[in-house]
């Protein structure tokens, strides 16, 4: 992404240049807001994107983000947002395996991208995905078939002008014998967020603390620069703040 | 409904910045809107319901973990299904048991509102002799502060019996107003998969569609022990979630709420995460041991108390903003051993002889003992 419209703490951490972003959360700390804002972010930059809705149905998004300043609608309209709403993937009209309605699903995602470096407008391209534990789900627990996928959709980024985000949640992988997806999706990521809830629990002024690692493997200035990043933040309609420990009143 | 006592006070023992009192307005029998375009249905608890914001949420679920010790998750049910009964919405319940018609008979009778008058009158004529008399000046000490809830149920008694009712769990609920009712009851125990069960549901919720009118009827779907380990899908892990997913999916767009309740012990780490990141609203019941001293040193009133409940997650409209309550561990308790009451916990004082503090607590369990840190 090469710019995040943002001056916050978090856009600073990310940096720019990023392919793969893994936004990473637990029950007690949702991080759903991150893909939130890296959503409004890519649409506002000019660019379009494909969100993959597992978790909720479009008016949910809708509904957040417009309260963000980020009108879903009016970009679904204008084909620079294609939103899919997964809620019952693959369902009735599934033919096939899962493996099957995945390579269907990526194959869409795949011609979208295409369309969109080939169009006059090429900007960035952003792939969403909320959330890929829910994919797992889907796959019935057939984790490599969601590899699979999620490694055609890392393709993209490395052959096209396109980024993935995607959502994973890490407490549900802190066994040792199922952590296939999550060690896969981190080895892959170049940017790793991980909302955690502070150790005294859940506060009206700071709603948990924000874990950002940045790889710096796509720009040669990120090798110098700050890796790791670690700050608090609180969730509000509009957005989010993020600010250093003790920095708030 | 809860900042009503904030007014009468200046300070709110639980403020949430959406719910406005002022603005809500009642829909279809036992439905109630808020803004933003939620639409709740009592829990039949009201407590609980002021607790979360108005009610269980329209279109959400609601997953309760049981404590593998005790059934005090029935308790909770119970009121739900109670209160989907009086308001005659359509209920289906599903349990881990041979004949589920059976449970519906352990359903808990509304509280008989005379008793209910008297004391509501009782409660508000006390707090408000001292409350409203000289609001700025007024310092309530941090134990009474549960007492002025009442003092708003009083207010909006007439609003308030419409949607929420306190049910006495000694008496069971009248047969004539099960008889006439739409309810579906179907087991899970000898089920090889949740298919029929997911069958079920769909066809229960296609006649509830969802517009955002929001004056429609609304359902309660009701599952007990989703993964009992009688239960012969148990070993289906995935089968599970699956169906939760499902259902999440169709319950979205329909006018219910689905209320699961499940022993999460039994469950893997793994697998119990999963279900507690579907689940909208997410509660815990946890059960009191009987004697246990140094928890009766610990809190106040703890002869009274059943167990805990630990709200871990409150389900919201198209808000991307977690709800904080200012308590999310509650105690459970039985109000007359009849219906059941949610308090935020006390810790008893330190020191066992303080006068007005012990009269405040039905018991106070140190007569002069200190506590050993």
């Amino acid at each position: 992404m090469e710019e995040y419209g943002g001056g916050d703490l978090l856009s600073e951490a990310m940096g720019s240049a990023a392919r793969v972003v893994v936004v990473e959360d637990c029950v007690e700390a949702p991080g759903a807001f991150v893909l939130h804002l890296l959503l409004k972010r890519a649409l506002a930059s000019g660019g379009a994107a494909a969100f993959l809705a597992l978790a909720q149905p479009f008016s949910y998004y809708d509904r957040v983000l417009r309260k963000m300043g980020c009108n879903l609608s009016l970009h679904r309209r204008n084909e620079r947002l294609h939103f899919f709403e997964l809620l019952g993937f693959p369902g009735g009209a599934r033919e096939g395996t899962i493996a099957d309605s995945f390579v269907r699903l990526y194959n869409e995602i795949q011609r979208l991208v295409e369309a969109n470096r080939a169009g006059e407008n090429a900007g960035q391209f952003t792939v969403v995905i909320d959330d890929a534990s829910l994919l797992e789900v889907v796959a019935l627990g057939s984790v490599n078939d969601v590899l699979d996928f999620l490694h055609y959709c890392f393709t993209l980024t490395s052959e096209m002008n396109c980024t993935l985000v995607v959502l994973i949640h890490e407490d549900i992988y802190a066994d040792e014998e199922n952590m296939g997806l999550l060690l896969h999706l981190r080895y892959i990521a170049d940017l790793v967020i991980k909302a955690a809830p502070l150790s005294t629990g859940l506060a009206a002024d700071v709603h948990g603390q924000l874990s950002v690692v940045n790889k710096g493997t796509f720009s040669e200035q990120r090798a110098k620069a700050q890796k790791v990043w670690n700050f608090h933040f609180k969730g509000k309609e509009n957005g989010a703040d993020f600010f250093y420990p003790g920095t708030r009143h | 409904m809860a900042a009503a006592g904030g007014r009468t006070l200046g300070r709110s023992s639980f403020s949430r910045a959406t719910s406005n009192p002022v603005t809500s307005s009642y829909g279809a029998a036992g439905v109630k809107i808020g803004p933003n375009g939620a639409a709740f249905v009592s829990s039949g608890i009201p407590d609980l319901d002021r607790i979360l914001g108005g009610g269980f949420l329209l279109g959400s679920v609601v997953m309760i973990m049981e404590d593998a010790d005790a059934p005090h998750h029935l308790l909770l049910l119970r009121c739900f299904m109670s209160q989907g009964v009086v308001h005659k919405q359509p209920l289906l319940f599903s349990g881990a048991m041979k004949e589920p018609r059976l449970f519906l008979g352990t359903l808990p009778a509304q509280v008989s509102s005379s008793k209910e008058d008297g004391r509501h009158r009782a409660m508000g004529a006390a707090a408000s002799s001292d409350g409203r008399a000289n609001d700025e000046g007024l310092r309530i000490a941090w134990q009474y502060k549960k007492y002025f809830g009442d003092d708003s149920r009083a207010e909006h008694k007439d609003n308030k019996q419409e949607f929420s009712n306190d049910f006495d769990l000694r008496k069971p609920l009248e047969r004539h107003l099960l008889n006439g009712q739409n309810i579906e009851c179907v087991s899970i125990q000898d089920a090889d998969s949740l298919s029929g069960l997911q069958d079920c549901c769909s066809a229960f919720l296609s006649k509830l569609p969802r517009k955002d009118a929001g004056s429609l009827t609304a359902g309660r779907i009701a599952i007990q022990s989703l993964c009992a380990p009688q239960c012969r899908y148990f070993e289906k892990d995935w089968d599970m979630v699956s169906f939760i997913r499902s259902l999440k999916a169709m319950v979205r767009s329909s006018n219910s709420v689905a209320v699961i309740t499940f022993p999460s012990t039994v469950l893997s780490n793994s697998f119990c995460k999963r279900w507690q990141h579907l689940a909208d609203t997410l509660l815990s019941i946890k059960a009191i041991p009987d004697e246990d001293k140094d928890l009766a040193k610990l809190l106040t009133g703890y002869q009274d108390m059943v167990g805990f409940l630990h709200v871990h997650k409150v389900a919201q409209t198209n808000s991307q903003v977690p709800v904080i309550l200012e308590a999310s561990t509650l105690s459970l308790k039985l109000r007359k051993r009849r219906s059941l009451v949610l308090e935020r916990l006390n810790q008893a004082p330190v020191d066992g002889s303080s006068g007005p503090s012990s009269a405040a607590s039905s018991s106070c369990s140190s007569q002069g003992s200190q506590l050993d840190f």
